[in-house]
């Protein structure tokens, strides 16, 4: 979302605690200070946040009665990439069914798929990278997806870090 | 400190030769290989045994055994750099067991008993009074067990994650580098001797798995076996799959995990960032240890080799000497 405050200490506090306050987690700030801005001139602040919908309505209330104007709030948008590399059959074993099958979950989708189909009857490997709301659904989606593979009787290779 | 060694392969003529070259403190008095063995308490000479093995391929008397060394009694710690054997740990098992019975020390590199019999070895030792130490079983030179018992002693280590097997490592280095197929780096490992003639073990991750039974079962008391790791290997990797992971900044490694909390005990291939620090490259190992207040310490070195194995080896006799012989 987009803010609009007055430039004088401790206005930036004053947007970002209602926002821990309401249980968000706040995952990149743009705070760009005009060098010739004058006390008491207003700054624009973006705020990237994570936060359940049904709280949005209070946390806008609440940043009003801080002298907070809210100028814009972007839409929802799948923040956590992941990329998977597999190994085996993909082509043969559906990979339209595969895709599908991460896709209908809700969970997350698949944002990008580049596949190397070196010989008929050899191997193929794929890249797959998918995109959700939050790391918990991401986890569930490589779950549902391992679980495709093991049916398929493809090797998924993951990604070490940043997946609980 | 008096040793009495068994095994005589290339693990216990670099023990044999740095006890020899280096002033250590160390006499051995005792020797055996699978076909023989020599005992003198005055300490054997270590140049005219090398020179014997060489010439005759035995170390000594063919008429005197291994088990006659463990019950000549003319050492303080036996050292048993046997060959491994997964699936009994035996016969360095029951060496192990005999002489922790007649309360001599143990140093050995034996992955075999130690993942098999981890409890029970321990219990025997400290019913009779005595160490037995197993630095040389994980990661050859790089001292993880003494960091885990020592340098981070009062730590809680929540969970580890490294590469533990250099044959996989240096052929995925070299798939990466040269775009070689899974089965020329394999090749070329073995024309190098970094993999064995059969190297299922290395390459369908069985050797990682054995040495995360011996880190869950030591560090963490958590009673695991083979069976009991979710092991995936390296043989069915792609060069295209590493090319694929080039496209994201980031390359392949086998990876070994242990996270207790979340019953993760799991050897497998994985993406990482190319400059993540366990992206070492051709035969290195490399663990990181997760821990509360230390946080990520991460130890990288090399895996496997004669005189690197001597190394670890070496560092646990001296423990047992500098903590538990001299003061007594």
């Amino acid at each position: 979302m987009k803010l609009e405050m007055k430039d004088m200490p401790g206005q930036l506090i004053a947007a970002l605690k209602p926002i821990s306050d309401v249980g968000g987690n706040i995952m990149a700030i743009i705070h760009q200070r005009d060098p010739a801005a004058a006390p008491g001139d207003t700054v624009d602040v973006q705020i990237m946040l994570e936060l359940p919908e049904t709280k949005l309505e209070s946390l806008v209330g609440t940043l009003k009665t801080q002298g907070v104007n809210v100028v814009r709030i972007g839409e929802e948008r799948l923040l956590i990439r992941r990329s998977v590399i597999l190994i085996g059959h993909i082509m043969h074993t559906d990979l339209t069914d595969t895709v599908d099958r991460i896709d209908s979950s809700g969970l997350a989708e698949v944002a990008e798929l580049g596949m190397v189909m070196p010989a008929i009857n050899e191997p193929s490997s794929a890249k797959i990278t998918l995109k959700s709301a939050s790391l918990g659904e991401m986890g569930r989606a490589i779950d549902l997806l391992r679980n495709v593979a093991t049916e398929k009787d493809l090797l998924v290779i993951e990604p070490l870090e940043g997946y609980p | 400190m008096r040793i009495a060694m068994l095994g005589f392969g290339s693990v216990g003529r670099g023990i044999a030769e740095a006890v020899s070259n280096k002033d250590l403190g160390l006499t051995i008095t005792s020797l055996a290989d699978s076909r023989s063995a020599v005992i003198d308490a005055n300490g054997i000479d270590i140049r005219d045994v090398l020179q014997r093995k060489k010439e005759t391929g035995l170390c000594g008397d063919p008429a005197i055994t291994a088990d006659d060394v463990i019950g000549s009694g003319v050492y303080d710690v036996l050292v048993e750099v046997t060959p491994t054997n997964a699936d009994s740990g035996e016969p360095a098992l029951g060496y192990i067991t005999r002489a922790l019975a007649s309360g001599k020390h143990v140093v050995t590199s034996n992955k075999g008993p130690i993942a098999l019999r981890y409890d029970a070895l321990m219990q025997q030792a400290a019913s009779s009074n005595v160490q037995l130490r197993y630095e040389a079983t994980v990661c050859g030179a790089i001292p993880l067990i003494q960091a885990l018992e020592m340098g981070l002693a009062g730590n809680t280590i929540t969970g580890l994650h490294g590469v533990f097997n250099g044959t996989c490592n240096y052929i995925l280095t070299r798939m990466t580098d040269e775009g070689l197929s899974y089965s020329q780096a394999l090749l070329e490992a073995r024309e190098l001797g970094y993999a064995e003639a059969d190297p299922t073990y290395d390459v369908k991750g069985i050797d990682a798995a054995i040495k995360l039974v011996i880190l869950a079962n030591s560090i963490w008391g958590l009673n695991v076996s083979l069976k009991d790791v979710d092991i995936t290997g390296i043989d069915s990797l792609t060069t295209d799959a590493l090319a694929l992971a080039e496209e994201l900044d980031c390359t392949i490694r086998l990876i070994g995990e242990i996270i207790p909390e979340k019953r993760v005990l799991k050897v497998s291939p994985r993406i990482l960032s190319k400059d993540h620090p366990l992206v070492v490259r051709d035969t290195l190992n490399a663990v990181t240890v997760e821990t509360d207040m230390a946080g990520e310490v991460t130890l990288i070195g090399r895996g496997a080799g004669s005189r690197e194995t001597a190394s670890a080896i070496i560092s646990d006799i001296l423990f047992i000497r500098d903590c538990y012989v001299e003061r007594t």
